[in-house]
């Protein structure tokens, strides 16, 4: 395994991929491809799903100075198949030499990951296809207007779930289902942490078999907070434990940045707007307690080992 | 050569083997199993290289195929029925992508209600995607129908994908016997896939099947694809030419069957014509000049070729496996649209319905809608579009219904 990223200074000081996407000011998903793609370099083809980051190429412009494909939301992980395995096939018959080779990425949002490609994500993991999947997860389906989606968190207002409740379902674990596959890698990242994200793609790209990625992904326009606030949020969602960096590998589960003394959830629930009605008029003090207690439930099985 | 006794389906996986596919995304649905089995088999025991894969549905095999043939390697895969409209999204999609490959469907109707017997209406809705379509009315046809695609789809004037199209029982498990060319003269006419610029390799970053902003792109792209599908109609001929030159077998875009001197005809796609054919020979016995119109290529849609073939004839009854609802049949829709405005075109265009998820078309049938159109031109009206069905089928649903009631009925005076 490739241990060259120990300190931050050991991180690229200029990003790979090109600037003036169509992307949003301030997007949490974006910063976190930035620091993904310096690490993966441009040997690659990412397999796109439906999402925001289908907008990153727009013909005939791509940012990218390696190779990409947008398929649909449900298949990515289908298509990467048939692109590792073409390659494979290729490289067998000596059509192709090891330098032409590609490392093959997934890249979606929450929708496609946590809902339509699902079936799809777990057909690539149980063939134990050789790719990394990066989920870019900004709790909601954004590029649509963030409706709810299977990764929007209990209460937050979205597009579709504006009452005083705010949304009424729960967060799907993602991270376990993904881990239940037993692939060779799962991880969460945030782009606010880049020696944590740095650190674990380095790892990824070392190993064979499914690398699944999860980086969550503050969303100045979904979230409703000041684009200049991503880095913060960012910062406050691992403070407060709502975001748990972890990772799963040899069937362990790793905590790998355990906040010292965790900072209550309001401090992160109220820079977003997605939020305010926990606190405007009232307080809603049963709510907040609900959330504060499942984070802290979280972490206190984990303390206790 | 040799000749051996096939099925549809094992005359399909020849026709993959001998055009050395080297990658078949799978994934089973009945009447398509056998196709992929025996290719599985196959892999298995070192008769043929090439890998393949069984993805979890439809939708993804058909974007593996489509990546993998985007990656530069000869894809082929296969389908029935649901799969194929499961898949649907991404047909257009690879089709978008201009990537060549060879999907057969086993041709099976569609749910509801759920069945697994033969219609069209399945590969009818992939009519618009950008694959071409092939029918198939012979097992032979479908091993020579493989090999030929592989050239079509691949050829640098098309670079779209290929259905090659055989009917579900009525082909897939009857066994007919097969002339099997050697695998040098099929190497000979099939030479091996020439990605051409549609590759991903390191060296040669490449972005595909990216967004467009705005009409103008979009209807660039969706125009190419369409012109050169076009392309087809010509280069389906001198395909089949050299064809005919390496192997002496002959497919016309449509076949005729007794139609040079025919005031009538039929026209009809699949293993039914085979019974059209049938009933021509009879109906001529009988003193009728009638002839059977069999449209193999059905995309690119050969309107020339009908146009010259139904120049002059009075009358003809199209007879189509499948019901667009609220319409009727497709192919007589497509032949309508071809053929009218043209010159010396026959003034009776009389539209059938039959053979619907596996209904036989007896030859009584075919004698009846020969009457039909006979009397017809001789009146001067086209007649209303006629769904085949007998009293005697009629009677045989309203006792299952009799039974159903019964038994219904019985249940109540238990509670």
């Amino acid at each position: 395994m490739n241990e060259n990223i120990k300190k931050l200074k050991d991180l690229p000081s200029t990003h790979l991929m090109g600037t003036g996407t169509p992307m949003c000011a301030g997007c949490g998903g974006l910063e976190a491809l930035h620091q993904v793609y310096d690490i993966l370099g441009k040997n690659t083809v990412i397999i796109n799903a439906a999402g925001c980051m289908t907008l990153l190429s727009v013909y005939p412009f791509t940012p990218f100075s390696g190779s990409w494909i947008y398929t649909a939301m449900a298949s990515a992980p289908a298509g990467a198949q048939g692109v590792r395995d073409a390659l494979d096939i290729l490289r067998k018959k000596g059509s192709i030499t090891e330098e032409e080779d590609l490392q093959v990425v997934v890249l979606t949002g929450d929708g496609s990951a946590y809902g339509m490609g699902m079936s799809a994500t777990s057909g690539a993991m149980d063939r134990d296809l050789d790719f990394i999947y990066l989920c870019y997860d900004n709790e909601g389906y954004g590029n649509t207007g963030q409706q709810y989606s299977q990764a929007t968190p209990h209460a937050a207002q979205t597009a579709t779930s504006k009452s005083a409740l705010g949304f009424t379902g729960y967060k799907k674990d993602l991270f376990s289902i993904w881990a239940a596959h037993k692939p060779a890698y799962v991880a969460t990242v945030i782009g606010s942490e880049p020696l944590d994200l740095a650190k674990k793609i380095e790892k990824a790209k070392g190993l064979k078999g499914p690398k699944m990625i999860i980086a969550l992904s503050p969303c100045p326009t979904g979230w409703d907070f000041d684009p200049s606030k991503t880095v913060d949020i960012g910062k406050l969602a691992v403070k407060t434990g709502i975001w748990p960096l972890k990772e799963y590998i040899d069937g362990k589960v790793i905590h790998t940045k355990i906040p010292k003394k965790r900072l209550n959830i309001e401090a992160y629930l109220k820079e977003q707007g997605r939020f305010s009605h926990l606190f405007e008029p009232t307080r809603n003090e049963s709510l907040l307690a609900e959330l504060q207690k499942k984070v802290d439930t979280y972490w206190e099985e984990i303390e206790n080992g | 050569m040799k000749r051996k006794l096939l099925t549809g389906n094992g005359a399909a996986a020849w026709g993959a083997r001998l055009a050395k596919a080297d990658y078949i995304p799978a994934f089973p649905i009945t009447p398509q199993t056998e196709i992929i089995e025996t290719l599985a088999k196959w892999i298995d025991t070192d008769e043929m290289e090439g890998r393949l894969v069984t993805l979890e549905s439809e939708h993804s095999m058909i974007t593996a195929a489509g990546t993998a043939a985007s990656t530069g390697v000869r894809v082929f895969t296969a389908t029935s029925s649901q799969g194929l409209l499961y898949a649907m999204e991404m047909l257009y999609t690879v089709a978008g992508w201009r990537a060549p490959l060879v999907l057969v469907n086993v041709s099976r109707g569609l749910s509801a209600p759920i069945t697994l017997e033969a219609d069209h209406n399945d590969v009818m809705a992939a009519r618009d995607s950008g694959f071409l379509q092939i029918h198939c009315s012979t097992c032979q046809e479908v091993l020579d129908g493989v090999i030929m695609a592989y050239r079509i789809s691949e050829d640098q004037k098309i670079r779209l994908p290929i259905i090659v199209n055989l009917d579900g029982f009525y082909l897939s498990f009857t066994r007919e016997p097969v002339e099997l060319p050697d695998k040098e003269a099929v190497d000979a006419f099939l030479p091996p896939f020439d990605a051409g610029n549609i590759k991903l390799r390191a060296n040669m970053p490449e972005s595909q099947a990216v967004v467009v902003l705005g009409g103008s792109p979009y209807s660039y792209f969706r125009y190419e694809m369409h012109l050169a599908e076009m392309n087809g109609l010509n280069i389906y001929e001198s395909v089949a030419g050299e064809f005919k030159k390496h192997f002496g077998r002959e497919y016309a875009s449509v076949e005729s069957y007794r139609t040079d001197d025919a005031e009538y005809l039929f026209v009809m796609m699949g293993s039914f014509a085979t019974k059209a054919k049938e009933a021509v020979d009879r109906l001529r016995d009988a003193g009728w000049t009638i002839g059977l119109l069999r449209p193999r290529l059905f995309r690119p849609f050969p309107a020339p070729t009908f146009q010259k073939l139904c120049r002059g004839k009075k009358a003809v009854a199209v007879i189509d496996q499948n019901l667009s609802m609220g319409k009727g049949g497709i192919l007589h829709g497509e032949l309508a649209s071809a053929l009218y405005g043209h010159n010396e075109m026959p003034t009776i265009l009389a539209s059938f319905i039959g053979g619907l998820g596996g209904r036989d078309i007896s030859t009584e049938e075919f004698f009846e809608m020969a009457n039909v159109i006979k009397r017809s031109f001789e009146e001067g009206s086209t007649p209303p579009p006629r769904l085949l069905y007998t009293d005697e089928e009629l009677r045989e649903i309203r006792k299952l219904q009799t039974i159903a009631n019964v038994e219904r009925n019985s249940l109540k005076g238990e509670q």
